[in-house]
């Protein structure tokens, strides 16, 4: 032991001090509002100026909420309860429409004891996309999805199950023709012969076969007329077939526009632009008002199926440009190995291009979907009752003249949930598919 | 010895329009127009004969017969003696205002929240994600109703603003915001207020050409001028002089209220309003993703090249980041635009009296032409749609990338 | 596709047929009658929470249903809005419309529809506020006019206002119950509709007195059904099923007596001939003999009907005015059933 050591070195620390804790100012929450909310003036304007628009909103929203009613039978009657309970004059939210009309609001003038069918229809629909949509389920699954419209179709409407199955039958004749005629004749011929054979069995055999199976076995559900469709039901079916219904189409004017015969390009660019250029709600108009005139004298089918036609043909217009989106981003290569396989126009688009583009279209077509699911509000103004439309009629009985934020406030939140949850799937799907890219 | 196969032979077999690539296209084409013009003709005829059998005829004569009807709000002189096609003139100056101020609104909203959505405060980034998420999936139709309804509940009625009422008018007795629209002050342009004018659009060129010569000063020597300020000021000052030296001759008419209502001055009405606001905070959430996505494509390496040269943070936005952007930007901006646009025809909810409202609404409805009013109507949003959109191509085409 | 379309339509038995010009026959062939009605008006027409259509107008439209069908419920209600009433009835979507729509020259002549008959007497009135102060619509002047569009309102209100040299000022708004809301508001001083309309909304506010209906009304508006031109074996049908009902309030048949009447001749040889026990007018029509006391079994006489809908027991109060008996001082006559 030396004492100059001792000396020489006043304090040695032997031992590590136990760590304090940072500053107040850097650490915890404060620090994570000193630097996300207070971090400049200019933030600390931003910050207070939002913190007090969430105040107005939730000062104005929360006792309208708070003090709701959920149970009475008219809005007299509610007001009675408000007064009765938390006063006269206080705002108070009068659910109890909804409770009342939740089912009208849903499926419309479905009969009540069939509720079930258009919710296996939807869950139907859900099955039939998801082999679709995540490429992760086994491709077998597809052959419910070509079936689905059929299966959606006949528990919508109803009515002998022959008639669909005929139809399906009529896709398979197409397919049959396409195969056998590949054999014989070239690929033109086959593909003529897939569009003609079909359209020739519906319009000659179809009908009378379905109704000679119905005479023999009379099998389906009871039938639905369209016009019983309303609410969310009908948003639904008018935007789920519009762009099912669409999507041949719209990729056929995709490839028109991108071919290089001139009169073939010149129709597809016409009609796309022309449907595009026009708003929807004008072609409903012409839906409703016009479209009798450019049909033969005297035939008329009902107003749903007008518009089913008529946005179908308007989606096809935008599904055209998105896929024509997904034909322009693939690399030439791809058309050029195409052709030096020797491909003819069609092997190559069925084998090598399309199943490509498509896949990067699905997002721009689910974005189209949402869109086309939210413009089906329009359908109101050709006196359809969607759930606006459904909301006015409600309107208009006598128990409920008057109510409005609480309509709007539901038929908001539904479309709100089906639309961003689709809207984040489309999200999710374009990241995955620019990681795959990369 | 015959190794040489032989020539092809010439001359042409049927068999060629199917087989031979150099004839097919012209078969195929061929076929599609014949197809094309048969369905033509099978949609005009069936047209004649149903137009026949409801005794009716192809004829645009209606235009120019009385209307009868009033329309609230006239950019052109308009009453109800005047004729349909005027009151759809009338209508369709209504769906291009509507639309300008739109869009211009909408675009100043979507760059504001694209911007703070990308903002490092977390509750004004929240918030502005919650404004767009909220307007991007309700329908446009339910928020027009829904601003409509709030505009009417939530602000005074005129007959509050009498004397010991609850409401009062803003800025020295100039506005009043009713609930049936805004009233502002409508200007009056006196004897000289041409002149006048003409200062004010002289002294913008002036201010123009400033900013032009002192780019070239920068470009040619390297001196930087101001920029900002004087232009300001040349575009300002001479009109502010010229406005006193003229003896004021522009001079404000206020409204006052009156009978009903405020007379005089300009009323905004609140189907106007909700219209616009609803347009624009729709439109607007959708082209805050376009600038957010604008935004992020330019890769953080051109930002750090562009310090490592040396340039000040706002130069780098200016001169570095924005034209980048811009070019991502600006195509889908204006098909935004263009759907503003088609949407403005759904002020048929809050009685807005557009070209639908007037053309493809009352006079078709009383005078049964629906044929010739949506053919007209469409024919109008037609071309609308195609002269924005080939603006759009004119533009994209001058500003697509240059590469070697 | 459009054609694969069609095809793919007509096989799933969907694509209706052919809007014939026999209605009558296409209506029973099909077995429900497609009636057009509003969108929604209160007394007139509105579905209830299961979806039955009730109201003054759906009662026309039971009756007809009853009269060709024998059964009340057999109607498809289509409803329709302002704009889209007459292409629906012109195109053959709808066999008959019975949506409060005013017979007029132009309608019956250019537009091409034959009016069957006047089932409400109406006329276009003004709506104000107790606290505006106004007690007749001349001292509009200024005011701020709240009307429903794509009705004749629009084109009545410019003559009015034309004619007594006063300005206003129209919002146009596209429902009853929009226009109602700005009403409420104070967003227009008046609303002007059909008078029966006022009365029928103002009994749904909340403080009903608090609002005057002023005493003028400036037009006439004989609302009724209609049909398309060119068909008149139906448009009998229509005309003759309306006249039922409200000869048997003449007559005093009602749906509580008419089981009682219809089951053996009485004194009355009208009522006999039109309960069907003496001559055979149903068969005339191409009915049953029963037609007519199977309508008023099933949706009652007019009286009962405008009671238990808009009568002055229901919360929308309309007097009969002009619409009671021409015995008791109103308009409505039929032309006898011989």
């Amino acid at each position: 032991m030396s004492d100059t050591n001792a000396q020489s070195v006043s304090f040695v620390r032997d031992k590590m001090l136990p760590e304090s804790a940072p500053p107040t100012l850097e650490r915890g929450v404060v620090k994570w509002i000193r630097e996300n909310l207070f971090s400049s003036i200019l933030n600390s304007v931003l910050t207070l100026g939002s913190i007090y628009v969430i105040y107005w909103i939730v000062a104005h929203l929360y006792p309208w909420l708070a003090n709701s009613v959920w149970y009475a039978s008219s809005l007299n009657e509610c007001r009675e309860i408000r007064d009765a309970t938390v006063g006269p004059g206080v705002p108070s939210a009068c659910f109890a429409v909804i409770t009342d009309r939740w089912e009208q609001l849903l499926f419309g003038f479905y009969p009540n004891d069939a509720y079930w069918r258009p919710v296996m229809a939807l869950v139907a629909f859900l099955a039939a996309i998801a082999p679709v949509l995540f490429v992760s389920l086994p491709r077998k699954l597809l052959w419910f999805s070509a079936a689905s419209p059929f299966v959606m179709f006949s528990l919508l409407w109803g009515g002998s199950i022959w008639g669909p199955i005929t139809l399906a039958v009529g896709f398979g004749v197409g397919y049959a023709a396409f195969v056998l005629l590949g054999r014989v004749a070239g690929a033109l011929v086959s593909v003529l012969g897939s569009i003609i054979a079909p359209v020739l069995f519906w319009m000659f055999l179809a009908g009378p076969i379905a109704g000679a199976l119905t005479a023999v076995a009379p099998i389906g559900l009871p039938f639905v007329e369209s016009r019983s469709f309303g609410g969310f039901t009908l948003s639904v079916i008018i935007g789920v077939s519009g762009i099912v219904l669409s999507m041949p189409l719209g990729i056929l004017l995709a490839l028109g526009r991108q071919s290089d015969l001139f009169i073939i390009n010149k129709v597809s660019v016409a009609f796309i632009e022309v449907i595009r250029g026009v708003p929807l709600i004008v072609w409903l108009f012409t839906a409703q008002l016009i479209l009798g005139y450019f049909l033969p004298p005297g035939t008329t089918f009902d107003l749903t199926l007008r518009v089913i036609i008529m946005v179908t043909l308007f989606s096809s217009a935008y599904i055209a440009e998105v896929v024509r989106g997904g034909l322009a981003a693939l690399p030439k290569g791809q058309y050029e190995g195409a052709d030096s396989l020797g491909l003819d126009y069609w092997q190559s688009m069925r084998l090598i291009i399309l199943p490509q583009a498509l896949k990067i279209s699905i997002p721009g077509i689910v974005n189209t979907f949402i869109g086309l699911f939210k413009d089906t509000t329009l359908v109101v103004f050709i006196g359809l009752f969607d759930p606006i439309g459904l909301s006015n009629a409600i309107r208009a009985s006598t128990d409920w003249n008057g109510i409005y934020w609480e309509l709007f406030v539901f038929i908001g939140l539904l479309f709100f949930i089906f639309c961003y949850s689709m809207g984040r799937y489309s999200l999710f799907l374009e990241r995955k598919l620019q990681r795959e890219n990369r | 010895m015959s190794t040489i196969t032989d020539p092809p032979k010439p001359g042409f077999r049927l068999s060629q329009l199917i087989y031979d690539t150099r004839y097919r296209s012209l078969t195929i084409q061929t076929v599609a127009l014949i197809l094309l013009v048969l369905a033509f003709s099978w949609l005009i005829s069936n047209t004649i004969q149903n137009l026949e059998a409801l005794g009716k005829d192809f004829d645009f004569g209606f235009l120019s017969s009385r209307a009868g009807y009033d329309i609230n709000q006239m950019l052109i002189p308009y009453d109800n003696s005047m004729s349909h096609g005027r009151a759809a003139l009338v209508g369709i100056a209504n769906t291009l205002l509507v639309a300008f101020l739109g869009c211009v609104t909408a675009t100043v909203i979507g760059v504001l929240v694209g911007v703070l959505r990308l903002s490092k405060n977390w509750i004004v980034s929240r918030l502005m994600a919650v404004y767009v998420e909220a307007f991007r999936n309700v329908p446009l139709l339910l928020w027009i109703v829904l601003i409509f309804a709030l505009l009417t509940e939530s602000t005074p009625q005129p007959r509050d603003f009498r004397e010991g009422g609850s409401a009062s008018m803003m800025f020295s007795e100039s506005v009043a915001i009713t609930n049936r629209g805004v009233f502002i002050p409508n200007p009056i342009w006196g004897p000289n207020s041409g002149i006048l004018i003409a200062v004010f659009i002289a002294s913008i060129i002036g201010a123009i050409l400033y900013r032009r010569y002192a780019k070239k000063v920068l470009f040619d020597t390297g001196r930087l001028l101001p920029m900002t300020w004087p232009a300001l000021a040349i575009a300002i000052i001479p009109t502010v002089l010229f406005y006193f030296i003229l003896g004021r001759p522009v001079s404000l008419e206020y409204p006052v209220l009156g009978g009903f209502n405020f007379q005089g001055g300009i009323q905004l009405r609140n189907s106007l309003i909700a219209l616009w606001v609803a347009l624009s905070l729709y439109t607007g959430a959708f082209i805050a993703e376009i600038v957010r996505a604008g935004i992020l494509s330019v890769s953080k390496g051109q930002t750090e090249a562009s310090f490592a040269l040396g340039l000040r943070p706002n130069r780098t936005m200016n001169l570095v980041i924005l034209p980048q952007a811009l070019r991502v930007i600006i195509p889908p901006l204006i098909s935004q635009f263009l759907n503003l646009t088609k949407n403005s025809s759904l002020a048929i909810a809050v009685g807005y009296m557009d070209v639908r409202a007037t053309l493809g609404g009352i006079t078709i409805n009383q005078t049964g032409r629906e044929l010739e009013g949506m053919l007209l109507l469409g024919m109008f949003y037609l071309a609308i749609s195609l002269i924005i959109s080939s603006l759009m191509n004119v533009y994209n085409n001058s500003k697509k990338l240059k590469e070697r | 596709m459009k054609t694969v379309f069609l095809g793919v339509l007509a096989t799933a038995g969907l694509a209706a047929g052919v809007a014939g010009a026999a209605t009558l026959d296409d209506v029973k062939a099909r077995g429900s009658l497609n009636c057009g009605v509003s969108t929604g008006l209160v007394g007139f027409a509105a579905p209830d929470a299961d979806g039955v259509w009730e109201g003054f107008d759906v009662g026309v439209c039971r009756a007809v249903a009853t009269a060709v069908l024998g059964d009340p419920d057999a109607v498809t209600f289509v409803p329709t809005t302002g704009q889209t009433r007459f292409t629906a009835l012109a195109s053959g979507e709808i066999d008959m419309l019975a949506r409060n729509t005013t017979w007029t020259f132009s309608r019956d002549v250019d537009l091409k529809f034959e009016f069957v008959g006047v089932n409400y007497y109406d006329g276009q009135g003004f709506m104000a506020p107790r606290e505006l102060g106004v007690s007749s619509a001349k001292e509009l002047d200024g005011a701020t006019v709240c009307i429903q569009t794509g009705t004749t309102t629009e084109l009545n209100l410019a003559d009015f206002f034309r004619v007594n040299s006063i300005s206003y000022e129209p919002v146009p708004i596209e429902t009853n119950a929009e226009a109602l809301q700005q009403l409420l508001a104070g967003a227009c001083d008046v609303y002007t509709t059909d008078a029966s309309g006022l009365a029928a909304s103002r009994a749904t506010f909340e403080n009903a007195s608090d609002w005057v209906i002023l005493p003028e009304i400036i037009s006439k508006e004989p609302l009724g059904p209609l049909v398309r031109h060119g068909d008149n074996e139906w448009a009998d049908v229509v005309r003759w099923s309306l006249n039922t009902l409200i000869a048997a309030e003449e007559l005093g048949v009602t749906s509580e007596n008419v089981a009682e009447l219809a089951a053996a001749p009485t004194n009355n040889p009208e009522i006999n001939r039109m309960l069907g026990t003496e001559g055979e007018l149903g068969a005339m029509l191409g009915l049953e003999a029963s037609w007519a006391a199977d309508i008023i079994a099933a949706v009652g006489n007019y009286s009962e009907l405008f009671e238990s809908n808009i009568g002055e027991s229901t919360p929308i109060g309309l007097a009969r005015g002009l619409n009671a008996q021409w015995t008791d001082g109103g308009l409505l006559y039929t032309p006898p059933f011989r």
